[in-house]
């Protein structure tokens, strides 16, 4: 999934100083399941920005809404009858919401209230971890189930780098060395030899670096 | 095309073919257009060593280029080896930085995946990595032995590299790392240099395996060696540098050298390593990293009896 963290309360606040009516919308997708901005997370931004609002002596007005998805279009449709009510209308949905949202209601003014950060899963309750680049052309396979282009900081298709240290990458001890888990998988396996290939200089053209990417199912498309 | 049986003709390799133990030394090219500074440093290098390396940004700090001081090591007469990460160019500028710096006289060249610029002086950059290492070695061997492109077409003039990589055989996971050293030279490297190496007994087993193996045979390896300068430099170096192997015993046998007098017991323990090296089955020489102490290199060569440098036509 794609995991998001809330913005820092100060940020938002800033982005809403000039408003008085605003509507927070949320996202049952991907940011409920991290918990960023689910019906939960909508209620409890909702409620802080009203008192501190409140606080300063400017009360401001803000609807709660959750949607299905904010990545679909039909689910967005919902919208229609309140949008263009408001000032500004703020998504916590991830990247991908407040632009579904803008183009479907080009007269109002959307505020992203979450950072996507990566794609990925939980680890253990309340911690994510980044699992896949989106390169568009998976390896994993090569690598026993592990992707060194999302989880090795340099990307090495022929790691680990001289920066492996205890299990650990070189830039954080918070960041384990995927080659590490690698190596280790393999050896434990006896398939240490499939380590002793080498693999071609990867084509990113299908990744972001080929430009901003599109899916045509050619079955689905009316 | 008439290459005398060389690859690239450079000193280093004709040293090494020569059977002669070699002897690199390193120079990190300075922070600013400063020429001075970047002569004061290599200087002391002039016939003392076969080659220098010429570190391209490291621990990712931004200095002069790797390629354009390499090229005025050249103009001074000089012989540079010119590293290459693979931190901050995508395949576009690293064959065109090799044609270029081939062009421009340089003809080793050692291919490096580069500090994370996490330690550097801009932790905000965007990092390339487009190749890795190991696909670097590869590319520099395809354009100069099959006169062609990654893309696979003709270039014109092919840049006629001696292809160095290195090897950490301290970094974990320490099993796995003769195999990587493997892949390197299977990818195409013609000479390795080691990371700095201060536990004796590890690289001599690292070195057997690799002798073993057969890979002494089909690349030179270089060993490295850095003086420590004091105790603390090598507490720090064993906290803080991953990959770093340094026994308690000579953290010891420096600070037992006393106040004043660890550099030269640093010194001592560099020779004696030295020594060791060549007699070591599998190693063809020594690549001396005298961090910011370039002045040293030419008294620490003389007592290493690395002086002369042999001269190979």
């Amino acid at each position: 999934m794609i995991v998001a963290d809330r913005k820092p309360l100060e940020e938002i606040q800033e982005m809403i100083a000039p408003y008085n009516n605003i509507m927070l919308v949320g996202c049952k997708g991907c940011v409920t399941v991290c918990n960023a901005g689910g019906l939960k997370e909508v209620q409890i931004l909702a409620s802080t920005l009203r008192i501190a609002r409140k606080k300063e002596g400017r009360p401001i007005q803000i609807q709660e809404r959750i949607i299905e998805r904010q990545c679909d279009p039909e689910y967005v449709e919902q919208l229609r009858d309140t949008c263009d009510q408001f000032d500004a209308v703020l998504s916590m949905a991830c990247g991908v919401g407040p632009q579904f949202l803008s183009a479907a209601y080009p007269n109002q003014r959307f505020f992203p209230t979450v950072n996507t950060t990566f794609m990925g899963g939980a680890t253990q309750h309340g911690i994510w971890e980044e699992r896949c680049a989106g390169c568009g052309n998976c390896i994993t396979h090569w690598f026993d189930g592990m992707c060194p282009i999302a989880r090795c900081s340099k990307s090495l298709q022929h790691g680990p780098c001289g920066g492996s240290n205890h299990g650990k990458c070189e830039v954080s001890k918070d960041i384990e060395c995927v080659w590490d888990l690698i190596v280790r998988k393999k050896t434990e396996q006896g398939r240490l030899d499939d380590l002793r290939k080498y693999w071609a200089a990867k084509d990113w053209r299908t990744a972001r670096d080929g430009g901003p990417r599109k899916s045509v199912r050619e079955e689905l498309v009316k | 095309m008439s290459d005398n049986g060389f690859k690239s003709g450079s000193n280093l390799e004709k040293v090494l073919k020569a059977g002669h133990f070699a002897f690199t030394g390193e120079c990190g090219p300075p922070k600013g257009a400063n020429l001075k500074h970047l002569n004061e440093k290599m200087s002391p290098l002039r016939g003392v060593v076969d080659a220098i390396n010429v570190t391209d940004n490291q621990t990712a700090v931004v200095r002069m280029s790797s390629k354009a001081a390499s090229a005025l090591m050249v103009q001074a007469g000089l012989e540079p080896n010119f590293q290459m990460v693979c931190r901050d160019r995508n395949r576009i500028a690293m064959q065109s930085d090799i044609l270029g710096a081939y062009a421009l006289g340089i003809r080793n060249m050692l291919c490096l995946s580069g500090d994370h610029q996490k330690f550097g002086n801009h932790p905000e950059a965007k990092n390339v990595y487009d190749l890795d290492s190991m696909q670097l070695i590869a590319l520099v061997k395809q354009m100069r032995d099959e006169g062609k492109f990654l893309n696979g077409e003709d270039i014109d003039e092919p840049p006629r590299m001696f292809i160095g990589a290195a090897s950490n055989p301290f970094a974990e996971p320490t099993d796995f790392r003769v195999y990587r050293l493997a892949n390197k030279i299977d990818a195409g490297a013609d000479f390795i240099q080691t990371q700095c190496i201060y536990n004796m007994p590890r690289f001599r087993e690292f070195m057997k395996r690799a002798v073993d193996m057969g890979l002494a045979e089909r690349a030179y390896i270089l060993a490295g060696v850095t003086p420590m300068k004091s105790a603390g430099m090598a507490k720090y170096m064993a906290k803080f540098v991953p990959g770093m192997d340094v026994p308690a015993e000579l953290i010891k046998r420096l600070e037992g050298a006393g106040k004043g007098k660890m550099a030269e017991e640093g010194i001592k323990f560099a020779i004696e390593q030295i020594e060791e090296f060549k007699e070591m089955e599998g190693v063809a020489g020594v690549h001396f990293m005298a961090i910011e102490w370039e002045h040293k290199v030419p008294e620490i060569a003389e007592r290493a009896g690395m002086l002369p440098r042999p001269k190979v036509d």
